[in-house]
């Protein structure tokens, strides 16, 4: 149970950088941007190739972050220059980033499990820390005798995702972050105050996707391989983080949200963990949970919100029909 | 400051639908010039406005502020010289974010926007003394949300995200028409002091015949795409009502057909 718990941890804080990226799209640029789904396989895709063809590991990585951010240039470009559909752009470039992938891994599945990842060399890295040994001690100490392999790898990526997170939030804050998030609060108004409105949303999309390549690169290299078949539903769990951050940790400052953000995307991680080891479910169904996980976060509040409102309004009633009672029966 | 010569505008242009919208219009006002513009449903207020903005373009003519010609300058390169306050209190304000982030929006107008801290402390204290000019208390509630003001904070707000960069253009489009009667009052008296305190040259439609008299020192009607009636200095300080409605019939020879801009 903790091995599998400490596993969807490290997962959700790799996926926690693709759900800030589609935070940026969803939340602070109002565009619903489908283009996860493929650009999330690009950056696997990307950095996958690079690395079996010899590529320094970082270095594919930022390969990937960079690919991300290109496919995003062009579904923001397809949105602001073409005038197609902010939903449609992104339909359309995540078919064409499909064949695009295919073509870059040259088969389905592109292996890197005889390659050096970018986590073989932390872990060596890690190794020499001695900080492993610590923690395993303090868990045998509340009594738990089964391992993690390395923390290395989740001490190091959370690092990673808080430094992406508080750029994140220094960049909404400058003059052109203000600027961005003006554009998906009220377009017309940034426009009278002389902003660009089509290059800021290009580059705010580009962003988005970079960061999605990037997580997707990421969990590629900690899977040992890039499907092009991996980024399929990715945008529904990228919203069901950040919906389930949102719900749980609010979202009342830029800072808040990104970090909630980061914590829905872990907690997400672990739902999908538990629901897993019900019986009668298969891997299968995790698609159909995540979309329920969605569909309750989206739909909970609000029906919460409301039984609150309905007895709020009950009880004023009450309240007014004990005042009156007498004389209305009189 | 601001030139404008021989703009026509046509709509549907070949089809039954075809309007024209303004008709060779030509106008220049000097710096500090304050003209109100006011006509009937239709005229072509609005979109002389929108030529001025960038929002429509015309199909001849010229636009130049400043001695810069910017017919040809989309929208967002223009904005860094003309301040604007819509009509709908909504429209001028971001209503997710603080005042203080609206402010700092507006305060990088005319200049260019750069990888640096919007809201800055000194920024702060520079927005609290321009908020401290409208007199709502809005210099104590930096940090809300702007959605939480009401529609007349909300266009105080924008009149003065339009107004404290001095832009050479204030264009100010019906913007006391979705208020009360008391917040108009309210935004109207403002509008008057920002003008005269900071001089700057501006253009503004209104409905309300009285409103257009009692502002500014020039006044323009416009009927069917065409400026008809001028007025300047003394000469528009003398109109009233009536005599605008006569005037009116005496040059178009029907009646003004718009009751909202009599009991307006």
């Amino acid at each position: 149970m903790f091995i599998s718990m400490f596993g969807a941890v490290e997962s959700g804080v790799i996926y926690a950088i693709m759900a800030l990226g589609v935070y940026l799209t969803f939340r602070v640029l109002d565009f619903p941007d489908l283009t996860v789904d493929g650009s999330f396989v690009t950056g696997a895709a990307v950095a996958a190739l690079s690395i079996v063809n010899g590529v320094p590991p970082v270095l594919a990585t930022l390969f990937a972050l960079l690919a991300g951010f290109i496919a995003g240039c062009i579904t923001g470009l397809l949105h602001t220059k073409g005038k197609v559909n902010a939903l449609l752009a992104g339909i359309l470039m995540m078919t064409a980033l499909y064949s695009v992938n295919l073509r870059i891994l040259s088969q389905p599945t592109l292996s890197m499990l005889n390659e050096t990842t970018v986590f073989n060399q932390l872990d060596t890295l890690w190794s020499m820390t001695g900080i492993d040994a610590v923690l395993n001690g303090l868990l045998s100490v509340i009594g738990l005798d089964r391992f993690p392999s390395t923390w290395g790898i989740v001490i190091i990526m959370f690092l990673v995702t808080v430094v992406i997170k508080l750029v994140t939030d220094f960049y909404l804050k400058t003059e052109v972050g203000l600027a961005l998030r003006a554009i998906g609060d009220n377009k017309r108004m940034i426009r009278s105050l002389s902003a660009n409105t089509d290059n800021l949303t290009i580059v705010g999309v580009g962003i988005s996707n970079g960061l999605v390549a990037l997580s997707g690169a990421l969990i590629g290299q900690l899977g040992g391989f890039a499907d092009v078949n991996m980024g399929i539903g990715m945008i529904v769990i990228g919203l069901a983080s950040v919906i389930i951050g949102e719900a749980l940790f609010g979202t009342k400052t830029i800072a808040r949200a990104t970090l909630a953000v980061i914590g829905g995307a872990i907690i997400y991680r672990m739902i999908v963990t538990l629901a897993l080891r019900v019986d009668f479910l298969e891997t299968g169904d995790m698609k159909m949970i995540t979309a329920i996980i969605v569909i309750f976060a989206l739909v909970g509040p609000k029906f919460i919100q409301m039984r609150k409102e309905k007895k709020r309004r009950q009880q004023k009633r009450q309240e007014l029909s004990v005042q009156s009672g007498g004389r209305k029966h009189a | 400051m601001l030139n404008i010569a021989n703009i026509s505008v046509t709509f549907n242009e070949g089809t039954l639908d075809e309007k024209k919208a303004l008709n060779g219009i030509d106008l220049e006002l000097a710096q500090g010039d304050f003209l109100t513009v006011i006509g009937s449903n239709g005229a072509g207020k609005s979109t002389l406005m929108n030529v001025i903005s960038g929002n429509t373009l015309p199909d001849v003519g010229d636009v130049v502020i400043n001695g810069k010609q910017v017919v040809h300058l989309p929208e967002y390169k223009r904005s860094a010289l003309i301040g604007r306050v819509f009509q709908d209190p909504m429209a001028g304000t971001a209503p997710s974010m603080t005042i203080e982030e609206n402010l700092a929006m507006a305060y990088s107008r005319d200049k260019k926007r750069k990888l640096k801290i919007g809201v800055t402390k000194k920024r702060k204290s520079m927005f609290r003394d321009h908020l401290r000019t409208l007199n709502l208390g809005l210099e104590d509630r930096l940090s809300a949300k702007v959605g939480l003001l009401s529609g007349g904070e909300r266009q105080a707000l924008s009149l003065l995200m339009a107004t404290f960069t001095k832009p050479n253009i204030l264009l100010l489009d019906e913007h006391t028409a979705a208020l009360d009667p008391s917040r108009a009052e309210l935004i109207t008296s403002l509008t008057e002091k920002v003008v005269r305190e900071s001089g700057l040259t501006t253009l503004m439609v209104t409905h309300n015949m009285q409103q257009a008299l009692d502002l500014g020192n020039r006044l323009i009607m416009m009927d069917k795409g065409q400026i008809i009636f001028e007025a300047q200095g003394e000469a528009k300080q003398k109109l009233t009502v009536e005599n605008l409605l006569k005037e009116f019939q005496r040059i178009r020879g029907e009646q003004f057909e718009d009751d909202r801009v009599v009991l307006g």
